[in-house]
């Protein structure tokens, strides 16, 4: 994934809690097979809403989603990311994510901004009452921003998702440096292998 | 140190450095499925990587599949490519795989455990957020994302936060009315959605151990609608017994030898939790879900709730954007709202014992006129299982579908879904707006409450079927 360090961007308030993975990309977008064109799909039960936020002109091409609590619960589909991302969110802050969902994000690389509820209602509040405002999301200082305002709040993120955000890393080749550790731990393991549970044609053997 | 089962899991699968926090783990088996693999193949295939341990992989089709006669040709080519992309993809990297008509397809939380391939103590994944369904069988099982699932596969392991522990402990029996569904209504109702966010939930107590196997299975199901990832019951007899001649168990004395290790998987007596939450079975009673999440729970004798019943603004704000979606009057007696289709299915209510107490309410009693009712098996097992026992004819001569195996109407990605404005009691775990398809409104229930309704053609107890 490509390293993130600071994002600028106007934001965009969602004003709701409870935003489950199923509305932010309906299932009859899983289909798929590919990574990519899932931002058409994104909140799509809503977006035929003319009064639904991220329809509304001035927040047009807004990078940063400003959500409420326990955004993003729900379903482990990580196309929800995907679609974020590809519709060009960068960042969601809300008050709380779903765990599925907030580890998805880290792979890959959309910033997840957890603030304090009455934290949230005030940036909400500031990008509502002016949508051209620039919110600034700094990976590296773990801050968010709205300079014009003068508001300044701090975030928290683990130092390995931290890290990964900032470096760029992919898991899998952080992980494969440690295939030592990981043969010798097979050595000992007591995992039943399904090799002898099914032949070829996924047929149970006999007992 | 005493430990809880969690941490005896988690102690047993960290590969190297310190055991607590954040920790490479390995993995002992991978469930997977069409709709959160493709993604990950091609990962691998674009970075020139395989699939470390085929042999702890396994594949089904589920949450696509049609569940029309197999027959059918599949008519919806995006769908049809992501099953065709399912098996070509484990022939690819040698995984094994249950396609559509395979006698051990199903969905992957029902076939796991039924192929006796889920066991005590270990590390279980799949890219689907109900996989806490094998805890059940007191292993640590969880859902992950696309990304993980390429992790996984190319490692055989991933790397994980150490979570915080939480007993939920049910003390006493519960009535005879009261099923596992109802309990982890009331358990998902009494956390909420979040409650349960960052800990790894053991449900311990008198009425969990009475539970058989199916009903921890249902149990466990749902934790992840009150925000865990992960929840367990520990292992016991009713836990060794059911896995006992099941195909991915060993025969004969080898078999008494892994009951020996598993019964090690409980947590000692003075174990610690972070958090402990206690219920008491005999106030249970049977409930259905009024919202648009799971939390949003109510007494089947009860009311629709009002707004006004909540002190805070924003829930306030939350109850009257659920009441508009599901088009309900605060007050409303729950017995007196009509449904226009009953789903029985699901990985969480789809198993035989769930057909067969579904079939019990069901049995010499005409489905009411109106009502769409479908019944659709969580596995070809289920489904053959149920076939000799003549429960297909029950719910047939009742005036239900009887369909083939898959997630189905859970959350419509087949053409199973509700219509616009559509009212349905399901088995399923999530209410969520449009799960079932757009515009579609879900109640869950338990399998007996949902024969009932279907029958009545609105909520009721089964007492009421047979009045
Ligand atoms: S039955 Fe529903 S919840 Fe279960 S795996 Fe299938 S889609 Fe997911």
């Amino acid at each position: 994934m490509k390293p993130v360090r600071v994002l600028e961007g106007r934001a965009v308030p969602l004003e709701r809690s409870d935003v489950d993975t199923d509305q932010i990309i309906p299932s009859e977008w899983l289909k798929r097979v590919e990574r990519t064109g899932f931002g058409r799909g994104l909140f799509s039960e809503w977006r035929d809403d003319t009064t639904f936020v991220l329809n509304q002109p001035e927040y047009a091409g807004a990078t940063i989603l400003v959500a409420g609590a326990r955004f993003g619960t729900g379903s482990s589909r990580e196309h929800a990311v995907w679609a974020l991302m590809d519709y060009g969110f960068g960042a969601v802050v809300a008050s709380s994510f779903g765990d599925i969902f907030r580890n998805n994000s880290s792979k890959q690389g959309l910033v997840t901004v957890q603030l304090s509820a009455s934290d949230l209602d005030e940036l909400s509040t500031l990008v509502k009452d002016n949508p051209a405002l620039l919110v600034v999301v700094d990976v590296e200082k773990l801050v968010v921003e709205v300079p014009e305002a003068g508001w300044r709040r701090a975030f928290v993120l683990d130092s390995m998702t931290q890290e990964r955000l900032l470096e760029g890393w992919d898991d899998i080749g952080i992980s494969l440096r440690r295939v030592d550790a990981i043969s010798q731990y097979e050595a000992t393991s007591h995992a039943p292998s399904l090799e002898h549970v099914f032949d070829a044609e996924g047929h149970a053997h006999s007992l | 140190m005493a430990r809880t089962l969690y941490e005896k899991i988690w102690d047993d699968h960290v590969i190297e450095g310190p055991k607590d926090e954040s920790a490479l783990l390995y993995i002992d088996l991978h469930l997977v499925h069409e709709v959160t693999s493709p993604q990950a193949f091609d990962g691998l295939r674009l970075n020139g990587r395989t699939v470390r341990r085929p042999d702890l992989t396994l594949a089904t089709a589920d949450h696509n599949v049609p569940t029309d006669p197999l027959s059918t040709p599949i008519t919806d080519p995006i769908s049809r490519r992501q099953l065709e992309a399912l098996d070509e993809n484990c022939r690819e990297f040698g995984i094994t795989v249950f396609p559509r008509g395979h006698e051990n397809q199903g969905i992957v939380h029902v076939i796991g455990p039924e192929l006796g391939v889920s066991q005590p103590g270990m590390t279980i994944v799949c890219g689907d957020s109900h996989t806490a369904t094998h805890g059940a069988l007191g292993s640590l099982a969880f859902g992950i994302g696309t990304s993980e699932v390429e992790h996984v596969l190319a490692t055989q392991t991933l790397p994980q936060q150490k979570a915080k522990t939480m007993a939920v402990v049910v003390n006493g029996t519960a009535p005879s009315n009261v099923s596992a569904k109802d309990i982890v209504l009331a358990i998902v109702g009494r956390l909420g959605t979040g409650g349960g966010a960052g800990y790894v939930i053991e449900y311990r107590g008198e009425a969990i151990r009475n539970l058989t196997l199916e009903g921890r299975m249902t149990l466990c199901n749902m934790s992840i609608e009150a925000g865990a990832r992960a929840g367990l019951v520990a292992v016991d007899e009713t836990t060794i017994e059911y896995l006992r001649g099941r195909p991915g168990v060993p025969a004969g004395d080898a078999f008494e030898e892994a009951a020996a290790r598993w019964r090690t998987f409980v947590s000692d007596d003075d174990a610690h939790f972070d958090e402990t939450i206690t219920l008491d079975a005999s106030d249970l009673v049977p409930y259905v879900t009024w919202g648009t999440n799971p939390a949003q729970v109510v007494a089947l004798n009860g009311v629709v709730p009002s707004p006004d019943d909540s002190v805070s603004s924003d829930e306030r704000d939350t109850i009257s954007r659920a009441l508009e979606y599901m088009d309900l009057t605060p007050g409303t007696p729950l017995r007196d709202i009509p449904v226009d289709v009953v789903f029985i299915g699901s990985c969480t209510n789809s198993r035989i014992e769930d057909l067969r107490a579904a079939a019990a309410v069901a049995a010499g009693s005409k489905v009411s006129a109106g009502v769409r009712a479908l019944v659709v098996p969580g596995s070809r097992r289920v489904k053959n299982q149920a076939e000799l026992e003549g429960l297909d004819r029950v719910f047939i001569e009742a005036g239900f579908e009887w369909r083939e195996p898959g997630c189905s109407m859970c959350l419509g990605m087949n053409p199973d879904i509700l219509t616009p404005g559509q009212r349905c009691a399901s088995t399923s775990n999530r209410n969520f707006e449009g799960r079932q398809g757009r515009g579609g409104r879900t109640h869950l229930v338990s399998p007996v409450v949902a024969a009932a309704t279907a029958i009545m053609g609105r909520f009721a107890s089964p007492e009421e079927v047979s009045a």
